[in-house]
């Protein structure tokens, strides 16, 4: 593991304070399904995912049958598939399987963003300096939340929980400025996943399941319409 | 061993397995047009609809929910940098919701 371990660490650093506030409330679900703070904490230090884990611990407290509770980590989780495909091109050629999955272990939303806006192919050593940085921060994160409940005014809590939608933003808005084709994507998904979140039909969906539906659709479209030049909307 | 013990692993391993599959799958550069041009879509479509409107829901109130958005969004614009955009929009939030 050469210097990539090191950068990776010290770019993914706002992510892991993010983390620190998102799996804070994640630990307030956690107690809610009757968790311990340290399983609470052990629950994050292996999955790592807010949907999938908010999910669980909702089904957990409800008392849904280990199947149906299986059943829905897929679903919620869909978008995963997608990112993990889009990473299995980004990374380096060389790597081995072994490595590709300790990958595969920390596909998050958070992590893709900053793997994707990599201008070089990207090295396991440099997501593994991600992780590294902000595993510990999840699962501290939910035992605190686990372990001190309401203590933290929720005005600070709101205010840190924007810091990871605002990452997005900043990944998705240089490319969009550059390409019409980009520009007119990132639109499209937003109009989207707001009117699937507002409409009465499918506002029902959980974020995940959303998110990948708007994905997928804008992907198949894409793919019916390859790059032109200076593609407009579709 | 305690059933949400359980129900911990399962979330876990199902998880892992959804991640791990397109490893599993894709081995090779893929040269498709079709299938590239369905791939380059995949993280702007996915991070665009995870930030919008979740980010204008997520706070306590819809105002500073939006104004961190358009913060962020603003600040993307004029700089690109990652952590003056999060170190920005949670800044505004904040402000916002001590104002309301």
């Amino acid at each position: 593991m050469r210097g990539g371990f090191h950068k990776g660490m010290r770019d993914a650093v706002p992510v892991a304070l993010g983390y620190l506030a998102v799996s804070f409330t994640l630990g307030l679900a956690a107690t809610k399904a009757g968790l311990t703070p340290w399983q609470a904490a052990f629950a994050s230090l292996i999955t790592n995912t807010s949907a999938g884990q908010f999910a669980g611990f909702t089904a957990m407290a409800a008392g849904t049958s280990l199947l149906e509770t299986a059943v829905a980590q897929v679903v919620v989780n869909l978008r995963y598939v997608l990112m993990s495909s889009i990473l299995t091109q980004k990374l380096d050629r060389v790597s081995p399987l072994r490595k590709r999955l300790l990958v595969a272990f920390d596909v998050t939303d958070e992590l893709f963003a900053l793997g994707v806006a990599r201008k070089e192919p990207l090295a396991p050593s440099y997501y593994y300096g991600m992780m590294a940085s902000t595993i510990p921060c999840w699962a501290l994160g939910t035992f605190l939340g686990a372990a001190l409940g309401a203590l933290l005014p929720k005005v600070v809590l709101n205010a840190a929980g924007v810091a990871l939608y605002a990452m997005f933003i900043a990944v998705v808005v240089p490319p969009a400025r550059k390409s019409r084709r980009v520009l007119a994507v990132c639109a499209l998904a937003m109009l989207m996943s707001w009117l699937l979140r507002v409409l009465p039909l499918f506002n029902g969906l959980s974020t995940g399941l959303r998110v990948a539906a708007v994905a997928l659709s804008l992907s198949l479209a894409a793919a019916c319409w390859p790059k032109k030049e200076g593609s407009n909307a579709r | 061993m305690p059933a949400s013990l359980v129900y911990i692993l399962v979330i876990a391993l199902v998880t892992f397995l959804v991640r791990a599959l397109p490893f599993l799958l894709i081995r090779r550069p893929i040269q498709n047009p079709r299938l590239r041009a369905f791939l380059d879509v995949v993280p702007y479509a996915t991070l665009a609809a995870m930030a919008f409107p979740d980010m204008v829901f997520s706070t306590g109130h819809l105002a500073s929910g939006l104004l961190g958005f358009v913060t962020a969004v603003v600040v993307a614009f004029l700089d690109g940098g990652l952590i003056k955009v999060a170190g920005a929009a949670c800044l505004m939030v904040l402000l916002a919701e001590l104002l309301i």
